[in-house]
Order: structure tokens, then C-alpha cells, then sequence
């Protein structure tokens, strides 16, 4: 609910509605767009980064907090280990149970291979759940895979890696296929065609839907399939560490039941990484859209047995974390809300940014809005945000677009008292999405032989920006490749003997360059709340 | 000086002080639990911290989602983060959308004595026992749409008494629909077709091959729709 004063500044955004309706707000220059960005986004805050002491990226800038993990000793330095009677024995393991993990292991089963999959939480319990505005794939008659890769790699900044992008792009109306035969619910019109609509930085309308549900939907389909295929699945069961055999290939994992705090080892003759990203570390202390699995354990994992990373001094925020009520702090506002028609007002209920510029833009635009320009509204627990005039949609498309098409989005403010029809919501760019993470070829190989990577785990198809829609693509595209690969390549793999010299040859490199890992352990696997700012009035 | 409103809980029975803003799971948080079942999304989509409670004095049993439910004085609770239900394995591609496609792998669905227990318990606010009506009518395209926003947390399945798991005859619903009596998108057909005939092969390989000078020429003029 919002208070007396929020609902007195409310008014200003009512006045000025009328004459904001129907009329667009100029995109900016892309001089004005590098401006903005340079002096506002936080990835151009120096203090928020580091280089790496250590390892293939030595040298090269990460997130502090992520830096502090990396360079950590691992969980089994003191931990007795039987390699040579492992508990479970399987062609391909997969680990993660979001969506690249469920559509790797779909697709390894498909090539006939013997798939376990572990995860961390429960199967599902990931950021693919919580993608809500959509997924891009140009299969409109004014659409082309040309025009989707072009917009991808300029949201990119033109960084990203050129043949992961054509994969991506490419295979998308195969997957959005894939989707609807087994039996994904879009939103489509009475002739079956799917209704679409624009995302930030998209130049056709190519984001396919399920209400605002579309990455439950997808996951939930998704899960369903592989129960319904059988794939053997273990959850709340974390992956610690990746073993290789002697000749430096992947090989397995060290498993850790959460419950039973057991270490288990699993063989398997390829391995697939799919272990998301990394919003719970919090970087430059936002708050996160991200699922509470989000700790970047498949970075640190993967670099600790040798993967590169790539790209990981550069952090999406989304322009639109949920910044009042207090308990919805940092809850993901869907594109798709803008998507619509609601824009961004600062407290004298003006425009200030294009409602649709890229996420790394219009982020940047409303810190500038609240920092420099100090046009922010603030809340009563000492947090600055913006309006998103929501409102606006049911003005635009009709009564009732809103209760249909954001039934999630209604729902959740409604919870608390706020309902999104009648007055607009208070934003704030919350971290959303990490761009980089370990480097992948077409297929989702790394250069550690046999070890493969999928979805945001992975690194390079976005560049230094991702646009929405394309990471429920991204790892469906991905999964699938690294599926079918892991699936055939198992096939040929000879496993020699297993080995974790490279943990004992990691913290030696770790003493040799002097860091100090004052005591931390990683991968993280949980993150630790205690909500002592709730004792602050 | 302003006093932090602040409530006592009981957690599985023992008692918690916790400032009276906080949602239960960050209650749970504040209380010390590092939380590993009964958390996932934190945010309403996952159904992962489905939760029981009752407030002292009361005789009814209430529910919620931890994560979008704020804590009250006297909330006694306990989560329900896993539900031990069945869920029938079946092959899509070979089903067919009849009116019986439901109930020939979840008969129980005719037990239901129209107790309403599943509607008034959903934390989505879903009309649970009308969406099971319609699946024992054989109207996949009214289960499937009634049904839509169902996270399957399970607090339907954990109260009914005809042993009915609502959540799973729903995804069989939808799926069904989804596959078979919502028309195929004409232009995905097509495009899936062009794309396997290669005819944008060469297209993408000419993009790839372009400088960045001649990218940022082609992106910044391209027209938007």
C-alpha cells in the first residue's frame, strides 16, 4: 500500500497522463545512448570490480563479490573422497534443473544416452520460472533470422561472438517448434498464429508469450517431459566441484547432499554445466530479480577446472525491479509491461527516456533521473525509484488488457495491497541477468574436452547486452546443442581414471600468488538473509 | 523515536520475534533459518513455499505462499515444500484430445464431492474445483485456460479429499490443448521449413563476415516496426 505523501505525488502522474497518451517519447542518439551509459550504468563504476589473481582470466576484471568467490578454497579441500567407487556411473550429467539443464538432458536422452540430472533445489526451481514478458524467434512473414541477428549483436554493442549468435537466431524458430508440438500454451489468435510483440531493442515484434507466465510455462512443460521420459533426476543435491580424469577431461562431479551434507561422486562421460547466474551475489548491493539459487557456482566450478570466462565485467540490470512495497523489493516488473505501453516518470509525473531503449539504457536513464537529476520519488524505507505508469495500458489497449496479459504482475502487487490498473508501479533497476560466464563454442563445448555449458552459466552469445526474449532462447537453443553433443560424444569417450589434482593445483596457484582467502569457501550454494534493515524504521 | 512494529511467530512451534512487515520466508530468514527446501523464486512463481498457518485463537486453518504472505501475531506455521503426489507418465505425441484423454489417466477426478476445499486454498486464487469440472467434462479448452496461472505448490492436492492432484490433471490439460486443439502456427511452419532448406544460410554468413563499422551502419538504419 502506498502511503499518504506517494499517493499526493500519484496525482501529478494523473495530471500529466491525458496528454502522455499515445504520444511516443524520442529514442536517443547513439552518442546520447554511450553518454548515458558511460557516466550512469554500473558497469562503469570502477570500485565494483577487480582483477582476477588466478587462473585462464588472470588479470582480467570481475565483480568484486564475484572475485571473492573465485578466489576461495574449495568445499572438499579437507573432504575424504572414494574416485574410484563412485555413487552414480552415467553417460551424460547434467547439472542444473532450470531450463537449459531440463532441454540438455531432454536432448542428451534423445541421442540415446544415460542422463542423470542433479540440481541444487527442487527441478524447476530457477530463473527460467521467473521469465515472464517472452521468447524471440523471427517466424514472422516480416521477420528474418537476418533482422533478429542483427538487433541481437547491436543490443550487444556489437561484442558478441559472431557464430553463437547466428546459432542462436537460427535455431529459434526450430525451438519455438520444439515448444508448441509438446504442448507449450502461447498466446495465438484464432488461426493459430502467435501473438507477438516488441521488447526493448527488438526491431520487429518477435516475442512469443504465455501470458506473463512464459518461462513457467515453458519450464513446467519442460519438466513434465522429462518426467514423463523418465530422465532420473536428484534434487537438492549440488554440484561442489567437476572432476576430470588424467588426461585433464571432464569427468564427473563432486555431488554434496544438502540435507544428509553428504559428498558423493559422480562419473560421467560428458558433463553439461547448466548452473544459471549469479544475481544473489548481489553485486554493488542491489537488489535482485534473480531465484535464490543465483550464486554463481557453475562460474566457479568451471574456472576452478580450467573454462574461461568471458564477458563478466558486464551485468544487466533491468531497468525494472519492483522498488515499494518493501517485500517485493527487486521483484522483476516484466518488460512486457512496457512492452504495453506503461513508461517511466519521475516525481513530477514526466518522461524522462523512451519506454522500450535497450535494458542497459533505460537503467542507466533512471539512475541518472534519481542520482544527478534527483528526480526520483522516495519511499518511506530510504530507497529512490520511479513511476512506471501502468495505467497507461488499459488506456491504450482497453479495460481489461492488463487483467489478462499481466495476470502475474496484477497478482503480486495486489498481495501487497497496490493495484497496477489503477495507480502505477514504483521501479528501480534491480540485477537481473550476468551477460558473460564460461565460454562456449556453437555447440556449447568449452575447451575443456567433454565439459559443455548452457544458458546463463554460458558466455559470449550476448555480448556485453542481452535483449529480452533471448535468454529463454538462449538456453533452449544451447541446452538442446549441448544436449545433442554431450549425447553423441559420450558415445566415443574412453574414461581413464578420475582426479581432482586440479583443486589441489588451484590452491596451490592461489598460495603461490599470494591471495588471501580469509577463510572463504566456494561454490556458495546458499545465500545467507538476515533482514536486520526490517529493524530500521 | 519510532518503534519497529514487531510480532511473535511460532515456527513449527517455537516461538519468534520478527518485525511485523516482513513476508514469512523473510521472517523465517530473520529468525535464523538458512532456508533450503520451502524456497525458490521468492517471488510468486515457482510454488515452492507453499505454507500452512493458523492464528492462535482461530480454529481455520489458513495457507500461502511464504514469499507473498506478510507474518501476523500469533501465526503459527509450517511449510509444505514437497507433496508426495502421482503423477501419471505419459507419451503426448500418441494421446489424442477426447473427451476422456484426462480421466483415463486421472479417474480419480469423478471422486470429487464438490467440497471446494482445492478453490479456497489456492494461493493463486484459481477456481481449482471449477477447472476439475471442466476436465470431468471432457473441456480441455476451459481446464486449460481456467488453470493457466497454477504454480503447483500443491496445497490443492494436500487437502482434498477425493485424493485428486489437481495441479498435474491440469498441465495434462493444457498440454493436450495446447497440442492439439490450438491450431499450429501457420508462419512458424513455414519459416521452420525455409530455415531446414538453408535459405538463410548464406544471409547469416554474409552478416557474419561484416566489420563492425558496416554493423553499426546496417543497425542503426534498420527500420523499426
Amino acid at each position: 500500500m502506498y502511503t499518504h505523501q506517494m499517493m499526493e505525488l500519484i496525482k501529478k502522474v494523473e495530471a500529466t497522463r491525458p496528454r502522455r497518451k499515445g504520444v511516443d517519447y524520442p529514442r536517443m542518439a547513439p552518442q546520447e545512448r554511450q553518454e548515458v551509459l558511460r557516466n550512469f550504468h554500473p558497469d562503469f563504476i570502477a570500485d565494483g570490480f577487480r582483477p582476477l589473481k588466478v587462473g585462464v582470466n588472470k588479470g582480467d576484471k570481475v565483480p568484486r563479490e564475484l572475485a571473492d568467490l573465485i578466489e576461495a578454497r574449495s568445499r572438499i579441500a579437507n573432504v575424504s573422497l572414494n574416485l574410484e567407487d563412485p555413487t552414480y556411473d552415467v553417460d551424460v550429467l547434467v547439472i542444473g534443473g532450470g531450463g537449459a539443464g531440463a532441454a540438455a538432458a531432454l536432448s542428451a536422452l534423445g541421442k540415446g544416452a544415460d542422463v542423470l540430472l542433479v540440481t541444487k533445489l527442487r527441478f524447476g526451481d530457477a530463473n527460467t520460472m521467473m521469465a515472464q514478458g517472452g521468447i524471440q524467434a523471427a517466424d514472422k512473414a516480416n521477420d528474418s533470422p537476418e533482422i533478429h541477428y542483427l538487433d541481437v549483436i547491436g543490443g550487444g554493442h556489437f561484442t558478441n561472438v559472431p557464430s553463437l549468435v547466428r546459432a542462436l537466431v537460427n535455431d529459434a524458430p526450430m525451438v519455438i517448434k520444439w515448444l508448441e508440438e509438446l504442448g507449450t500454451f502461447f498466446d495465438k489468435d484464432e488461426q493459430g498464429n502467435m501473438l507477438t510483440a516488441h521488447g526493448g531493442g527488438t526491431s520487429r515484434k518477435r516475442m512469443h508469450a504465455a501470458r506473463d507466465y512464459t518461462g513457467a510455462e515453458i519450464m513446467r512443460t519442460l519438466r513434465d517431459e522429462a518426467f514423463n521420459k523418465g530422465i532420473k533426476v536428484i534434487e537438492f543435491c549440488a554440484a561442489v566441484e567437476l572432476l576430470l580424469d588424467t588426461e585433464g577431461k571432464a569427468a564427473g562431479a563432486i555431488l554434496f547432499n544438502l540435507e544428509t551434507e553428504e559428498y558423493l561422486v559422480a562419473r560421467a562421460k560428458t558433463v553439461i554445466l547448466a548452473l544459471g547466474g549469479s544475481g544473489r551475489l548481489h553485486f554493488q548491493g542491489f537488489p535482485t530479480t534473480n531465484h535464490y539459487g543465483a550464486t554463481a557456482d557453475g562460474l566457479v566450478m568451471g574456472y576452478r577446472a580450467g573454462a574461461k570466462l568471458a564477458f563478466m565485467d558486464t551485468i544487466q540490470y533491468h531497468p525494472t525491479g519492483a522498488a515499494y512495497p518493501p517485500q517485493i523489493l527487486g521483484l522483476l516488473v516484466t518488460e512486457k509491461v512496457r512492452g504495453l505501453g506503461a513508461t517511466p516518470l519521475n516525481i513530477n509525473g514526466e518522461q524522462f527516456v523512451h519506454h522500450l531503449e535497450t535494458r542497459d539504457v533505460e537503467s542507466a536513464a533512471i539512475i541518472r533521473e534519481c542520482s544527478e537529476r534527483k528526480l526520483g520519488i522516495p519511499t518511506p524505507t530510504g530507497m529512490v525509484g520511479v513511476w512506471l505508469d501502468c495505467p497507461l495500458i488499459d488506456l491504450i489497449h482497453g479495460e481489461g488488457t492488463i487483467e489478462k496479459q499481466l495476470p502475474a504482475m496484477l497478482r503480486q502487487f495486489a498481495r501487497f495491497d497496490v493495484d497496477i490498473r489503477k495507480v502505477p508501479m514504483l521501479i528501480y533497476p534491480a540485477l537481473h541477468y550476468q551477460n558473460g560466464g564460461l565460454m562456449i563454442d556453437e555447440n556449447g563445448a568449452t575447451a575443456i574436452e567433454n565439459l559443455y555449458v548452457a544458458g546463463e552459466n554460458s558466455g559470449g552469445i550476448h555480448g556485453r547486452n542481452r535483449l529480452m526474449g533471448n535468454s529463454l532462447l538462449d538456453i533452449l537453443v544451447f541446452g538442446r546443442r549441448a544436449g545433442w553433443h554431450a549425447g553423441e560424444k559420450c558415445k566415443e569417450v574412453q574414461l581413464k581414471q578420475l582426479s581432482l589434482d586440479h583443486v589441489d593445483n588451484y590452491h596451490r596457484e592461489l598460495a603461490q600468488n599470494g591471495v588471501d582467502t580469509a577463510g572463504r569457501v566456494s561454490p556458495m550454494l546458499l545465500p545467507r538473509y538476515t533482514h536486520r534493515e526490517a529493524l530500521q524504521v | 523515536m519510532v518503534q519497529v512494529e514487531m510480532v511473535d511467530i511460532y515456527i513449527m512451534g517455537k516461538k519468534y520475534v520478527v518485525p511485523a512487515s516482513l513476508t514469512i520466508m523473510d521472517a523465517l530468514e530473520f529468525a535464523g533459518y538458512q532456508l533450503k527446501r520451502g524456497c525458490g523464486c521468492r517471488a510468486g512463481f515457482c510454488g515452492a513455499c507453499a505454507t500452512v498457518y493458523r492464528i492462535a485463537g482461530d480454529y481455520e486453518l489458513k495457507v500461502g505462499l511464504a514469499c507473498g504472505t506478510k507474518v501476523e501475531q500469533d501465526m503459527y506455521l509450517a511449510q509444505i515444500p514437497f507433496f508426495p503426489a502421482v503423477k501419471q507418465v505419459y507419451d503426448l505425441e500418441t494421446l489424442a484430445p477426447s473427451n476422456t484423454a484426462i480421466a483415463d489417466y486421472y479417474p480419480e477426478i469423478y471422486r470429487c464431492i464438490g467440497c471446494n476445499s482445492c478453490t479456497a486454498v489456492c494461493p493463486q486464487d484459481l477456481k481449482v474445483m471449477q477447472y476439475i469440472a471442466y476436465a470431468q467434462r471432457g473441456d480441455l479448452a476451459r481446464c486449460a485456460d481456467a488453470s493457466f496461472d497454477c504454480i503447483m505448490c500443491g496445497l490443492c492436492a494436500s487437502r482434498c479429499p477425493a485424493h485428486i492432484v489437481q495441479y498435474h490433471v491440469a498441465i495434462l490439460a493444457r498440454r493436450l490443448y495446447a497440442r492439439y486443439l490450438l491450431p499450429q502456427a501457420p508462419h512458424l511452419k513455414l519459416r521452420v521449413e525455409e530455415i531446414r532448406e538453408g535459405k538463410y544460410d548464406a544471409p547469416l554468413e554474409a552478416l557474419m563476415g561484416k566489420d563492425i563499422e558496416e554493423l553499426k551502419v546496417l543497425y542503426n538504419s534498420r527500420d523499426i516496426e
